[in-house]
């Protein structure tokens, strides 16, 4: 592998940005509005990203599988909001529980991804898609009773999308805004997203996270050293699944909503080229690779909307952004070159 | 007795009981459900038929049919685009249709010949980046860089075609070609014996000496080379077939639906066509055209019935409509789960093992 052309996609990706940010100023979108949401979107999503590092250092790839932890997200907020419970204990209450019930989804789900060797990322992807439906089921039978969150009419089946205003809405975004100007520096978001990956950091700075790393980078190897193989990587599920589930609880409360049925189906690719484009390889990620892919990915995803409104035809900006998600992974696929392109694991 | 319980495969014995209680469930009349079932079996036929061949060249399930399918769409457009009549209409899809699917099939088997391993993941890719790409011409491209000829099918903007195009030139052109009516049954026998015929194409394909070489490739991929086949060209070779192949059948199941949802008719197809097939008994590494055949009889059943069933059942429609893609997406992931377990990328070394056992 040659260095040079593993950052091919962040040239790219700078390169168009550098051009949009030209465009920008010639339409004279005012720089303080792409920042602030920049700074916004980048811990409102680097949560997100950051879920998929453990699975990708253990070598179990890509989590394309994220709806299982969105789902249990969303589902701990949902329980919180059925309580009533507001302001800042809410938040913390949905995060645990969240938490709690991802550890129980990441266990089966890294039970079954250890059954499948070899391709658990396309096993994930249709896990994930078909999570979906199911609980697609349970949204719309499950007993409960806070009417802001049921229907209108009828008063049975949850919401397709339930506002947090009264509970837990942006509550990280305005603890302790720092005004700077014109700049709004959100730093209660940007503190938890700095201590999710301060800790994320030291987990792999521990005895555990070195042998995850191992079993990623050199299975056989690993296997000769004593680690438990099976159990990372189990382990390294779990960690992904409760991550995600707090990203998406972080999300949420940034968003202001939390969107049920089908809207986490497609998370996981955005979050993923996201990663890709922070110059993540296999076996091999760090923080930094996520803060500088979630930050390039969506200061361009904020650029795009109002540059492809005023130059061209408006739905161009969400195909283009698609066009950029999808190009990034399947770049990286091709790049990896598959199995046999990573150093074989010697069995 | 070990052969019969061999033969009928779970995933298939689950779908038939399923199917069969549903429909015992919803209700419906018999005849009804026959002539929707015939209605797809002809509709999406074709379409299952294309994911054989790659499966028989160890590639796993081709997502990238979408990319058949974009290039049908394609033709279709330029069709409507040039107002030709039917019958010439037709010639001049399927012609654009198979050379654009002959050029993008042999760029998708170069990319999964890079990918080797991960083929699978990687053609669901390609389709979401050939639908990207797809969606940006003709929304962006079409009245700002080509020139439409026939200005009804554009947006009043001027740039971008309509999301629905009428196709009144070729409404069931084919499927009125001999029908048959058995009592309630409408049977079209022309397009019903099209459908068997690409079956037996498939079945000789995968005879011949091409067709040996292929599965020749799935079984040991990285020893091939030693008989004197170039795996990489017979990757590609499959791909390729499998993408016409994909291309005719979307082609047959636009001229049987009648309109052309023009951005959004492609999408799925992949899914439900790789569903049906396993439905029918395949797996990700072996598949049949017989399996293809009774999945498609099989997964529409409960296509069809399971809306009605869940209305019954539970008095919400929405409930049988969740099943329906749990379902589609779930016959996959079972499969995905059960079947790589030994033949996966570690197939080849598990074969050894059981070998030197």
């Amino acid at each position: 592998m040659n260095a040079p052309r593993q950052h091919i996609p962040q040239l790219v990706i700078a390169l168009f940005l550098a051009l949009m940010m030209g465009g920008a100023i010639w339409l004279k979108i005012p720089l303080s509005w792409v920042i602030n949401d920049a700074l916004v979107r980048l811990a409102m999503n680097g949560v997100l990203v950051l879920s998929l590092v453990p699975m990708l250092n253990a070598g179990i790839g890509i989590n394309f599988g994220l709806p299982v932890a969105v789902v249990a997200g969303l589902l701990g907020m949902c329980l919180t909001v059925n309580w009533k419970m507001t302001g800042l204990t809410g938040f913390v209450a949905a995060v645990l529980m969240a938490a709690v019930i991802a550890v129980i989804f990441g266990s089966v789900f890294g039970r079954i991804l250890n059954r499948v060797r070899g391709r658990e990322e396309i096993t994930a992807t249709f896990i994930g898609f078909s999570f979906i439906p199911l609980t697609n089921f349970f949204w719309a039978t499950a007993p409960f009773t806070n009417p802001a969150m049921l229907w209108p009419i009828g008063g049975k089946g949850m919401r397709p999308t339930i506002g947090l205003k009264s509970s837990f809405a942006k509550i990280l975004n305005d603890f302790l805004p720092l005004e700077i100007g014109p700049f709004v520096i959100p730093c209660g978001l940007l503190l938890f997203f700095a201590c999710s990956c301060l800790l994320v950091h030291l987990f792999f700075r521990s005895a555990t996270g070195k042998a995850m790393q191992a079993v990623g980078e050199n299975e056989g190897y690993a296997r000769l050293c004593g680690i438990d193989i099976d159990w990372m990587r189990q382990l390294a599920t779990i960690l992904s699944t409760v991550i995600g589930a707090v990203g998406i609880c972080v999300y949420a409360q940034s968003y202001g909503f939390i969107e049920l049925y089908d809207a986490p189906m497609m998370l996981a690719f955005p979050a993923a080229s996201a990663l890709l484009i922070g110059g993540s390889i296999a076996g091999r990620t760090s923080v930094l690779n996520v803060i500088i892919g979630t930050f390039l990915f969506h200061t361009m995803y904020i650029l795009s909307g109002p540059l492809a409104n005023d130059l061209l035809v408006p739905e161009m900006a969400e195909i283009f952004r698609l066009l950029l998600t999808n190009g990034v992974i399947l770049f990286a696929m091709l790049h990896a070159g598959g199995r046999n392109g990573k150093p074989c694991p010697a069995m | 007795m070990e052969s019969l319980a061999r033969r009928c495969n779970p995933v298939t014995l689950l779908f038939a009981v399923l199917s069969l209680a549903a429909l015992s469930v919803s209700g419906m009349r018999p005849a009804f459900v026959c002539n929707e079932i015939i209605t797809r079996f002809i509709r999406d036929g074709v379409m299952v038929l294309a994911l054989i061949i790659p499966v028989t060249a160890g590639m796993g399930l081709n997502f990238a049919i979408v990319v058949g399918a974009i290039c049908a769409q394609v033709g279709l457009v330029l069709a409507v685009d040039y107002q030709l009549p039917g019958a010439e209409s037709l010639l001049l899809i399927a012609a654009v249709g198979v050379t654009l699917s002959v050029i993008l099939g042999y760029f998708i088997g170069v990319c999964l010949n890079r990918a080797r391993g991960r083929e699978m993941i990687t053609t669901i890719l390609i389709g979401f980046l050939a639908t990207s790409i797809y969606q940006l011409v003709f929304m962006v491209g079409y009245g700002t860089i080509i020139t439409p000829h026939n200005t009804e099918m554009m947006l009043s903007r001027g740039t971008g075609i309509r999301n629905m195009v009428d196709l009144q030139h070729f409404r069931n052109l084919l499927d009125s070609i001999w029908l048959v009516h058995l009592g309630e049954i409408e049977i079209p026998l022309f397009m019903f014996l099209v459908v068997c015929g690409m079956a037996a194409t498939v079945k000789y394909i995968l005879h011949t000496r091409l067709g040996k070489h292929f599965a020749a490739v799935g079984f040991r991929g990285d020893r091939v080379e030693l008989l004197g086949l170039d795996s990489s060209r017979i990757r590609i070779m499959a791909i390729v077939l499998s993408t016409v192949i994909a291309c005719l059948g979307h082609i047959i199941f636009i001229q049987n639906i009648g309109m052309l949802n023009v951005y959004t008719a492609h999408l799925n197809t992949d899914i439900f066509s790789c569903a049906a097939l396993l439905a029918g008994g395949a797996t990700v590494s072996e598949a049949r055209v017989r399996h293809a055949l009774i999945g498609i009889v099989l997964f529409h059943t409960l296509f069809v019935v399971s809306p009605q069933a869940g209305q019954n059942l539970f008095g919400n429609p929405a409930l049988g409509e969740y099943f329906r893609s749990f379902v589609a997406y779930g016959t996959i992931a079972v499969a995905l789960v059960c079947n790589l377990q030994r033949r996966g990328a570690d197939g080849i070394l598990n074969r050894q093992k059981d070998r030197d056992r």
